[in-house]
């Protein structure tokens, strides 16, 4: 054990600072473009089930696949992964966006309306807030998910734990192969409990009773 | 205040929501909207705040065409309160309540003394406003519905059926509480509902739609004496019109046609004689032309029997007489407020023509309880 860290410490560290570097680009692009995709679908939802089935298929193609798909056009390294990872964070954000603001209680939208706010209002003030808890469990479902992909991304130059992972299945060593497994899972629940915190200070207090007295 | 001219809504299938509607309001009046559903009530008042675009026709708020203002700055202007209550479940009762004031982005200092002032108008402790919407129940959301309505004190309110989810007890409660309000405050109140105790109780005028048009429109009281046709009959509830119908039964319907009297210059021996066969234990007293003098009873002759000898010269003359062709309800009101036993009846030469005895307001409130109403249908048959 010692004598593995002697060897490879230093190059852990660094696999694992490229590993979350990796997965928190693709999920921070996830959210930057599917939750404002989410919201525009909630005000087009016969649309909407069409497209989010779309999306769901496009997502059953296995990752190495896309990884591999992307290389042509994007060649290797770190941003083809990123793109590639940031394709699958793409549908739990979305999809719970969508589902999110869909079901906001409509008496109070209308009820919104009718004091007059403006569409934008309405989603800042009311319909973003009262989904927030939705959106955010799709964020936090898509990251764990992501960290463990993001292992791919070594196939095609990404960098990461993948290539302790590669490395070890390529060597027979099995060390090497825990020396990536170990740190992404550990990496992965840190993210979700660090995300359950922030979902915690965002959901709005009001929320937050009614969801504990439901 | 509010007018609507020739305002028509049509679905994209041609059907029609709202037909060719007429209607004015006036400042400060409570107008409720009432109809089966599907006539088109909620339309209509959605109309007026653009929640719903007018196919036709215009509707005037404050004389300007609704269609050339700002939806959004529109609906600021005008309260909006909705059965569902639509509270924002994510901000405070002090948010919810100045959420208009903060769209039109009033200081924290303003909406704060706002929100404390509509909170006392409700008579609801200001911890509350610090409180959010789930820690109230109903009844004290609606109230709070309600204020938020009148934050950026609109003169005009709708209300679409408000209190309709509540239970019946605070309904009542928060009914009696805004029609005071309202008085008060006097704001023009359009108010949807499908209850007609509800618009009884609330409305200066009743509107009764049926199928996108209006049918009748008058007050409460004229609604209920005077149905329009069928449908409203209907609408009303033969109850209703059975409760309504006392209210328009005169006195001449009701009263005993031949009571006891004496004409004056009867002798007090007479009197007596004429009150031991007819078993009363009182007289009135008309002159020859029939004319109402006074009443005569029996201890006032036995205290002046010795010293009197006519009818007139002890005879009460301060006498509370009702007319043939007064109200019911009101002549029920002087026989209890007076503890009177009998009120005369007379014509309006002062004439008497019979007798209302609290023998016959037992019979009749009897048969309204106990009974098949025979009486009282008898009445009603008579007022028809």
């Amino acid at each position: 054990m010692m004598d593995f860290f002697a060897v490879h410490g230093n190059e852990l560290i660094i696999k694992t600072w490229e590993h979350l570097y990796i997965s928190v680009a693709a999920i921070l692009l996830g959210v930057v473009v599917a939750i404002p995709l989410g919201i525009l679908l909630s005000r087009v939802p016969n649309f909407a089930d069409k497209f989010i089935s779309f999306i769901g298929i496009l997502q059953t193609i296995p990752s190495l696949a896309i990884l591999a798909f992307f290389i042509p056009f994007l060649g290797v390294g770190k941003i083809p992964a990123i793109l590639a990872l940031f394709f699958y964070s793409l549908l739990p954000i979305l999809r719970n966006t969508y589902i999110g603001v869909r079901d906001v209680d409509k008496s109070v939208i209308e009820a919104g309306k009718g004091m007059g706010m403006s569409n934008l209002q309405s989603i800042i003030k009311v319909e973003f807030p009262m989904s927030l808890p939705v959106i955010m469990a799709g964020v936090r479902l898509s990251t764990v998910y992501l960290i463990g992909w993001a292992t791919l991304a070594a196939f095609i130059g990404g960098g990461g734990l993948g290539d302790f992972i590669f490395d070890g299945l390529n060597l027979y060593q099995p060390s090497l192969i825990i020396a990536g497994t170990v740190p992404a899972t550990v990496l992965a629940l840190i993210s979700d409990r660090f995300l359950a915190i922030i979902e915690k200070r965002l959901t709005p207090e009001g929320l937050k009773k009614s969801y504990e007295a439901a | 205040m509010l007018e609507f001219h020739n305002v028509t809504k049509r679905y994209n299938n041609g059907k029609f929501a709202v037909n060719n509607l007429n209607l004015k309001i006036k400042k400060g009046e409570f107008i409720c909207f009432i109809g089966p559903s599907g006539c088109g009530k909620t339309t209509t008042m959605k109309m007026v705040n653009r929640l719903i675009d007018i196919t036709d026709g215009s509707i005037l708020v404050d004389g300007k065409d609704i269609k050339d203002q700002d939806p959004v700055a529109l609906r600021r202007s005008i309260g909006y309160v909705i059965q569902q209550i639509g509270l924002m479940p994510h901000m405070t009762i002090k948010e919810n309540i100045v959420l208009v004031g903060t769209l039109l982005k009033w200081t924290k200092e303003k909406k704060e003394e706002r929100a404390r002032e509509l909170l006392k108008l409700v008579d609801l402790p200001e911890e509350y406003l610090d409180k959010y919407p789930h820690e109230l129940s109903g009844g004290q959301q609606q109230r709070i519905g309600v204020l938020r309505a009148l934050a950026a004190n609109p003169p005009l309110i709708l209300m679409d059926e408000p209190f309709g989810a509540l239970d019946p007890i605070t309904r009542d409660s928060l009914q009696e509480e805004f029609k005071k309000l309202q008085r008060e405050l006097n704001k023009t109140i359009v108010f949807v509902t499908h209850d007609m105790d509800e618009a009884i109780k609330l409305a200066d005028r009743i509107v009764i739609m049926r199928e996108g048009e209006i049918v009748q429109i008058d007050t409460p009281d004229e609604i209920l004496r005077n149905p329009a046709n069928e449908f409203v009959e209907e609408f009303l509830g033969k109850e209703r019109l059975i409760q309504g119908r006392p209210d328009v039964t005169t006195v001449g319907q009701i009263m005993n046609s031949t009571p006891v009297t004496v004409q004056t210059g009867t002798t007090l021996k007479s009197a007596i004689s004429t009150m031991r066969d007819k078993r009363v234990d009182s007289l009135l007293i008309t002159d020859s032309d029939n004319v109402l003098k006074g009443y005569l009873d029996i201890e006032a002759i036995n205290l002046n029997y010795k010293k009197a000898n006519q009818v007139e010269e002890v005879m009460e003359t301060k006498l509370y007489s009702v007319f043939q062709d007064s109200l019911l309800s009101d002549t029920v009101r002087k026989i209890l407020r007076h503890g009177a036993q009998y009120v005369p009846v007379v014509d309006d030469q002062h004439r008497l023509v019979g007798i209302v005895t609290r023998a016959t307001l037992a019979t009749l409130v009897y048969d309204t309880i106990w009974g098949d109403g025979t009486e009282l249908e008898e009445i009603i048959s008579v007022a028809e």
